[in-house]
């Protein structure tokens, strides 16, 4: 009786609910690429199919809900199995699947040609940030996450892209087919762009692939969506896709700011400067594991503030940073980082949060470290 | 099996050896001991249920911590390791210590009431089945205790971050998963026995009610993947301890294999989480519609369907790892093809309301709910088989609503259903309607501000397993966060219902509902803890 005009109501509701999901922000993005556009139409078809089939069979059940209530009397009909219904109930539905079958196997097969691509970018996850190779140019960097803690903790106002911005985006020109070889560190990540439809999991001792022809210039935001750990919610990824003559021009920007770089592991650095330089890189690449006053996080991430060994044993500590300590957490450096920046952030830890040793690595020696 | 023995024999023969334990029943002892030792189907079912809705408690609790704090943005109330902790355990107790021995209990409690049976085939070992899971579990649950915490990597584990990355109490949830697992194929193994040998005279397994065929298929699906489950923990176990390299790569080892491991398991076990909810539901409609089922025989080959696609769906987790294209076609096409058999189902119990004479006793409320709302579940779960739209759903909060939809007005209703449906069988009560009201309508209202919200975050680009998200992710959160606050205090509600109705209430008679028609309606209501000691004498009918 009433229980059932409830019954109606929820009914109404669970189906006034399917255009509002056409609003910006409940739906999936129509997003920047023709792939992404035509993956979005295939979520649409499919959506509407299941709210027609949806209304179907849920008009028919509150129909009979309505109907056929004892308390209006109904009398139950004994009537069961009919060989015509249920051969037709098994061979509508099929037939609406191979329909939907053709166009998602069309769209797939194009997802998965990755040939003739103009740009390579290797893409690398590592606990938890995203490193950038764009191969052949000389050109690689880190990216982290770029919110202070402080807005995580509610101690700072927060910004309006609050946990999906870095200090590093990756750049892509627009209008050239970039192929992306995705891989991992450490554990399983997966590299996500809404925007561009591309999602793919980066794997330890896999190369993925995946592809993206961007139609429009902007800064396209995602996430990490594999679960990688602690901070698997605080590696965002973010793309500033360029004008192609933009996109160049940043390039050979990079490329001689690298070289730079590499040059400046010749000459001696002054502790100072090496104390500046090493505070970033530890705010950027260390700090998630081994915390921003270098407390740790037993049992997995040791403290380095008064870490006795670490004091001790310079040699020690440059060869855990350089090449990483197997079967643990802590990821070898020596390709992700430069000369430069492993002196710094050896440096920094050596002096930081009354760790006084006053020792300044020079970035000559750690070049000589990683002759060895 | 003896190929010699008449078809009869096995019936007589297990109603002497319960004539023994009744005798022996006398002396038995009482209080702890009588539960420790206890080998009678109802009361070990009855320790399954209990055991299961506590744990539906301790699960929903650590559900209710991530719920509190995705309430707003930032980090308020834990830090994103224990946040890990809790998600994990959350899935991991659902799943292996709520629903299944749910089910189990049911089938403890049901099966043998249903085909005439004096108790399950192997009652000592049905005894140890279930002592194992406490044993299983008070082990899980301690790692939280453990220095480096619980398990925080998933309740899908996946591996080198299970092993490599892992806290040192990961040894421990093996070994809980271990015997978990033991006490599954035990509990499968029982089923299948009884199922096979104890039926009434005269009742062939065409005859049976659909509880029992969902789950006879469940326990072979059960037999079939625990032992893959098992072989996938102990290559984690020495991968941790013995310094093997099955999932770590850098010893040439391969991260996507435990991938591989890990879904032909998983995939059958989410449909041994959800064929004997079929199987309940089936029962409630055509009881409360007052009408045969429309299609017994279809449902039966529908149930066998779906079992067997389920071996050969497994990769559609995996749609993102990186797979040839020829495999994301191959299970981009069997997964859709699932929506075939389960439509069957669908429309069966559609067409059973058609022109019967329907009334809405609380288990019917649930059985119509678990038709509209797990229906739901299906629909997203035919959307993300369309794998080039699952790049885009894979690993959201889409995917999250889409389980939850299954499994929570899916199986946890279904199981509530059953509940109501059968507790005049076991305490000789009918449940307080007015209250089984307020549960339901808590609960439906609940559920849906929960899990509906979910969609479409995922689809605006909400990962799933984050403890903060961005601001534009919030208003969806806020409204699932209350929704699930709603659904968790509206199981008190529940629990109120079963104590009540355990102490008093209006009493059943033995056919407790107009429409029943199974065996279990032909025993007094409370069942004696001894039932069919002589074997009943069994007349098919139309189901």
């Amino acid at each position: 009786m009433r229980m059932s005009f409830v019954w109606m109501a929820s009914g109404l509701v669970g189906s006034a609910a399917a255009p509002a999901a056409l609003a910006s922000g409940w739906n999936m993005p129509v997003g920047v690429t023709d792939l992404s556009a035509e993956i979005h139409s295939l979520h649409m078809t499919i959506f509407w199919i299941c709210v027609i089939i949806g209304l179907v069979v849920f008009g028919v059940m509150f129909y009979s809900l309505f109907k056929y209530r004892r308390s209006r009397g109904a009398k139950a009909a004994h009537f069961h199995e009919n060989t015509t219904v249920e051969v037709i109930w098994t061979a509508v539905p099929l037939l609406i699947l191979i329909g939907m079958a053709v166009p998602a196997t069309a769209t797939l097969k194009k997802m998965y040609d990755t040939s003739d691509a103009e740009l390579d970018v290797m893409i690398i996850g590592q606990q938890w940030r995203w490193r950038y190779e764009y191969l052949g140019e000389d050109v690689a960097f880190n990216s982290s996450m770029s919110t202070p803690r402080a807005q995580i903790r509610g101690e700072e106002p927060r910004g309006e892209h609050y946990l999906l911005e870095v200090d590093n985006p990756l750049v892509l020109p627009i209008n050239r087919k970039v192929r992306f070889l995705m891989t991992s560190d450490d554990v399983i990540h997966s590299w996500w762009v809404p925007d561009f439809a591309v999602k793919q999991d980066t794997i330890p001792g896999f190369i993925n692939e995946n592809w993206v022809r961007i139609n429009e210039p902007g800064i396209y935001r995602g996430q990490c969506a594999e679960l990688c750990g602690m901070d698997h919610g605080f590696m965002p990824i973010v793309v500033h896709a360029m004008e192609e003559e933009e996109f160049d021009a940043w390039l050979v920007e990079r490329r001689e700011e690298a070289e730079q770089e590499a040059m400046g592991a010749d000459r001696e650095w002054a502790l100072e400067e090496l104390m500046e330089r090493g505070e970033m890189v530890y705010a950027s690449i260390c700090a998630s594991c081994h915390q921003p006053e270098g407390q740790g996080a037993a049992p997995a991430f040791p403290a380095l503030a008064g870490n006795q060994r670490l004091l001790d044993d310079l040699a020690w500590h440059l060869d855990v940073i350089v090449n990483g300590v197997s079967g643990t957490a802590m990821p070898a450096f020596r390709s992700t980082l430069n000369p430069v920046e492993l002196a710094a952030v050896t440096t920094w830890t050596r002096n930081a949060w009354g760790n006084d040793t006053g020792d300044a690595v020079q970035p000559s020696a750690v070049v000589e470290k990683l002759a060895q | 099996m003896a190929p010699k023995l008449p078809p009869h024999h096995p019936v007589q023969q297990s109603s002497t050896v319960s004539g023994a334990g009744q005798a022996a029943a006398h002396a038995a002892p009482r209080g702890l001991m009588r539960w420790l030792l206890t080998t009678n189907h109802k009361e070990i079912g009855s320790l399954y249920l209990i055991f299961s809705l506590s744990m539906f408690f301790i699960g929903g609790i650590f559900a209710l911590v991530v719920r509190a704090e995705l309430f707003q943005p930032g980090l308020q109330l834990v830090n994103p390791e224990f946040f890990n902790q809790m998600t994990t355990m959350h899935g991991l107790i659902m799943v292996f210590a709520a629903v299944m021995p749910a089910f189990t209990g049911l089938a403890n409690w049901m099966i043998p009431l249903q085909i005439g049976a004096p108790d399950m085939a192997l009652p000592r070992l049905n005894n140890f089945s279930f002592w194992l899971l406490p044993v299983a579990f008070t082990l899980l649950l301690s790692t939280l205790l453990m220095p480096g915490g619980g398990p925080n990597f998933g309740w899908t584990f996946y591996a080198p971050l299970s092993t490599t990355y892992a806290p040192p109490s990961t040894t421990f949830f093996i070994l809980s998963l271990h015997i978990a697992g033991i006490s599954s194929i035990l509990g499968a193994i029982n089923i299948i026995a009884t199922i096979l040998n104890m039926r009434a005279p005269g009742m062939r397994l065409m005859d049976m009610p659909l509880f029992c065929w969902t789950w006879l298929i469940t326990a072979f699906l059960l037999i079939a993947v625990m032992p893959v489950l098992a072989g996938v923990i102990t290559m984690m176990l020495m991968d941790i301890n013995f310094g093997t390299h099955f999932f770590n790569a850098a010893g040439g080892g391969d991260p996507v294999l435990f991938q591989h491991l890990f879904w032909f398991f998983g995939h059958p076990e989410v449909y041994i989480m959800i064929l004997p909810a079929f199987g309940i539901v089936s029962a409630i409609i055509p009881t409360f519609a007052r009408k045969p089922l429309f299609g017994y025989a279809s449902m039966v080959y529908a149930t066998a369907a779906i079992a067997i696609l389920s071996f050969l769906v497994w990769a559609h987790h995996m749609f993102v790892v990186g797979l040839p294209l020829a495999a994301e076609l191959f299970f981009m096409y069997t997964t859709m093809i699932i929506a075939v058999p389960t439509g069957v189902k669908v429309f069966n119990w559609i067409t059973t309301l058609f022109r019967g004479s329907i009334t809405f006793e609380p288990p019917m409320l649930f059985a119509l709910a678990f038709v509209v709302l797990f229906t739901i579940g299906g629909f997203s779960g035919l959307m993300l088989a369309i794998a080039p739209a699952d790049f885009q759903y894979h690993d959201t909060y889409f995917v999250v609503a889409h389980f939850h939809y299954v499994l929570v007005p899916g199986a946890v209703f279904a199981i509530m259903a059953g509940g109501y449906y059968w507790l005049p069988k076991w305490t000789g009560h009918y449940p307080n309607v007015k209250l089984a009201q307020w549960h339901f309508w808590l609960s439906v209202i609940g559920v849906n501000l929960t899990f509906f919200p979910m969609h479409f975050a995922g689809l605006a680009g909400m990962p799933r397993r984050i403890p903060d998200y961005a601001l534009q992710f919030a208003d969806f959160n806020l409204v699932s966060s209350l929704g699930a606050f709603m659904f968790g205090a509206s199981q008190l509600v529940f629990v109120a219902v079963v104590i009540l109705c355990v102490r008093g209430g209006e009493r059943a008679p033995a056919k407790a509902w107009e429409g029943a028609t199974d065996l279990e309606w032909t025993v007094p209501s409370p069942a004696p803890l001894h039932t069919f000691e002589t074997p009943p004498t069994f007349r098919p009918q139309a189901h």
